[in-house]
């Protein structure tokens, strides 16, 4: 256990005062800040007005385009289609709405044309069209003689009551604030394990490369080597992380103290803030609501199952191999689950969170750190969550086993690339 | 056998199909410098990996100072392997210290005997520095002073002097005779054989696996004389004085260094002794040179390896 410690204490100090290692820490929050706030710029710009000219013939439609921030509506039915289209190509105008004269309401549904020199987004077509569509279908009402204005009046909105068989109230959206809740800690885990097993494989390497590493297993066991590196690793990991929510709390107090200061004063947005904020409250009750205390226990149990599954994994690649180029070969299948993990997270979780496909790969110990957590917040069936638990740490203890084999062989083993055929070749010596 | 620091009994060890130990037992006794020789590849550096404890023999025993070898055992040999390197980014104090703790011995401790080694090398100033910063010569010190930095009872030298510039060699040579003066015992593995006349007690000699031969130095020189004699003499009738010995010895033609212009030959003794060759050659002339021939430790290995 000493010895362990030595190691462990060894590994954390040579990572944490490693020059990248400290770049890292304190420079990736300000890139974080700095792209944050290069897109909340970038989206607060107002794009520049597009003006539409619409020439109707008909006559029933030009009371219907109201003209808002980004698109301006003008009435150009007395101009010839000749000249307007010629000042499309000059820009004046984005496009021309065309709508022509027709007896038979059923005959406009394919004879309005729009014309501009770029393709328009979809988004506008769809405004577009629902406009003229709603025009139209009012139009042909009143014309059969229906009056409008009780269609309108008779209009019912239902907006569902949600409520658990348990009898908890539950609201709209709190599925989406799981999910993101879900995939945060998925995304974390994911993180963590790509950058921090990368760290041991890279001091793995190092000790190869720099043949300290006979020295070392003539004095201690290569799997305490190993796990005090895993361990001292993670630890490095764990200040990092810790720094980095401290400087994000910390810009998150300079933001609101800044930015604050200019929405405190007009009483509108006051009002605008405090209608805002009872939006707020009810999700964070309802994130309070979530079962907080045993999800951090979750994670922090799938944190370390996953973390040294793989970290292990890590290990025995760099073990196996001279330089970090060799490693290539032998990354793929690891990295492979991980991004299976998250996409099968995003995609299938968020649509259906207890179907056969994220029960399945919430069990397989490989994706089950990432799918289960992002699955949790929907509430899981404990069975299932122990199983899962039971599965990663099972596997976790036999690919501990297998990759300090490899471990054990590879560090002594020089100038040879190993195929696969040979890793389990070596797990018999 | 208690006078054995290490035993070595019927040790195998297997890479797959290919066999790296075939049974092979050795007794080391204290105090001595035992040299391991073999060519490359003869299983030195694997016999050398299962006293470290690094490997595990497939079957077969070994006993440190009369226990049978167990992990706390690390703490009294010391081990300097042929491909050696430190931490480069580690400061030399630091690294100094952590490898001796990993062996075993408390940091007060390693600390004392880290100043000490530091001031016999007259590099206190280089506590600080980093294994980069370095030379090679100088990081080849602090290599040997790691080795042996936690006193161990049992030194173990793979290859020592490859890489070492002479000087260098020479200083290490001169601490590994001191640290055996002061009761330690060392293990040398090399295919160097100029060293190992020079410094070796006792050698084993492993070729293919097998340990081929084992003893002192003098038994095992003695086990390979030929009873051969270099002869030089001015002989008044050279042609008279071969064709007489003939009948008795069988003669080789031979080279050595002489300041005169004489008839120079080995002889084979047989059945007859020193004495009666140098009776036979009395009387034919002025004897400058009469030496027997010993094997060197070069010959016995070639002679071994290929017979």
């Amino acid at each position: 256990m000493n010895i362990l410690s030595l190691i462990i204490k060894r590994e954390f100090i040579s990572k944490v005062r490693n020059k990248s290692f400290i770049v890292m820490t304190f420079v990736s929050p300000l890139i974080f800040v700095a792209v944050a706030v290069l897109i909340a710029y970038l989206s607060s710009m107002k794009s520049e007005i597009k003006h539409i000219g619409i020439h109707d013939e008909s006559a029933l439609f030009i009371s219907e385009f109201k003209s808002n921030e980004s698109y301006k509506y003008h009435d150009v039915s007395v101009i010839s289609p000749e000249i307007l289209k010629d000042s499309i190509s000059q820009k004046n105008y984005e496009g021309i709405l065309f709508i022509p004269n027709k007896e038979n309401i059923k005959d406009y549904e394919k004879s309005i044309e729009y014309v501009s020199e770029s393709s328009p987004s979809l988004a506008f077509i769809a405004t577009m069209e629902s406009a003229l569509s709603d025009k139209l279908t009012r139009q042909n009402l009143s014309a059969k003689g229906m009056d409008t204005l009780i269609l309108d009046q008779s209009k019912i909105d239902v907006t569902m009551h949600l409520t658990k068989a348990s009898g908890e109230e539950t609201v709209k959206g709190l599925n989406e604030m799981k999910v993101i809740i879900g995939s945060v800690f998925g995304y974390l885990i994911m993180m963590f394990i790509i950058i921090y097993g990368n760290m041991v494989m890279r001091s793995v390497i190092e000790e190869k490369t720099t043949r300290i590493i006979e020295i070392i297993v003539s004095s201690i066991k290569p799997i305490q080597l190993m796990m005090g590196k895993i361990i001292g690793t993670t630890f490095a990991g764990i200040l990092q992380f810790v720094i980095w929510a401290v400087v994000g709390v910390f810009l998150l107090i300079i933001a609101n103290v800044v930015f604050g200061l200019n929405t405190s004063s007009p009483t509108t947005e006051m009002a605008m803030e405090t209608a805002k904020f009872a939006d707020v409250k009810v999700y964070f009750d309802e994130f309070l609501k979530l079962p907080l205390l045993s999800m951090v226990l979750y994670f922090l149990i799938y944190f370390i199952g996953g973390y040294f599954l793989y970290s292990s994994l890590y290990a025995a690649i760099g073990a196996a191999v001279d330089n970090e180029t060799d490693t290539q070969q032998f990354m793929f299948p690891v990295i492979m689950p991980l991004m299976l993990g998250v996409y099968i997270g995003f995609f299938t979780v968020m649509n259906d969170p207890h179907g056969t496909v994220a029960t399945i790969f919430s069990m397989i110990p490989f994706t089950s750190p990432i799918v289960m957590l992002m699955r949790i917040p929907f509430g899981v069936p404990f069975y299932q969550i122990v199983l899962s638990i039971f599965l990663l740490f099972a596997t976790f203890i036999a690919i501990v086993w297998v990759a300090s084999k490899i471990y054990r062989v590879g560090i002594l083993m020089y100038g040879t690339k190993p195929t696969w055929k040979e890793l389990l070749k070596w797990l018999r010596y | 056998m208690n006078h054995s620091i290490l035993e070595v009994k019927n040790i195998v060890k297997k890479y797959g199909a290919k066999t790296a130990l075939n049974n092979v037992s050795l007794a080391i006794p204290k105090g001595s410098v035992f040299g391991l020789l073999g060519p490359n590849g003869a299983g030195k550096t694997s016999l050398i990996r299962i006293i470290n404890q690094i490997t595990f023999p497939d079957s077969g025993e070994i006993f440190l100072d009369g226990e049978k070898l167990q992990p706390h055992h690390v703490r009294y040999i010391g081990y300097m392997p042929e491909e050696r390197g430190l931490y480069k980014t580690m400061k030399v104090g630091e690294q100094a210290l952590y490898l001796a703790q990993l062996k075993g011995i408390s940091k007060q401790e390693a600390k004392k005997q880290l100043d000490y080694w530091f001031e016999k090398f007259e590099i206190t100033d280089w506590w600080n520095k980093k294994i980069h910063e370095l030379s090679k010569g100088m990081a080849q010190k602090i290599q040997f002073i790691v080795t042996v930095l936690h006193q161990p009872k049992l030194l173990i030298f793979d290859e020592p002097f490859s890489g070492f510039d002479p000087v260098n060699a020479n200083i290490i040579k001169d601490e590994i005779l001191e640290l055996k003066n002061q009761g330690a015992t060392v293990i040398f593995s090399t295919h160097r054989m100029e060293s190992v006349e020079e410094m070796c007690d006792e050698i084993a000699l492993i070729h293919k696996s097998e340990k081929l031969l084992d003893g002192t130095l003098v038994d095992i020189k003695k086990q390979f004389r030929s009873n051969t004699f270099d002869v030089g003499i001015i002989a008044s009738n050279p042609q008279e004085l071969m064709s007489n010995l003939k009948e008795k010895y069988k003669l080789n033609r031979t080279a050595f260094k002489s300041l005169d212009d004489e008839l120079q030959f080995s002889a084979v003794l047989g059945n007859h002794s020193s004495n009666e060759l140098l009776q036979d050659l009395l009387s034919h002339g002025q004897i400058t040179h009469f030496a027997e021939k010993i094997p060197s430790v070069n010959e016995i290995f070639i002679k071994t390896v290929k017979g």
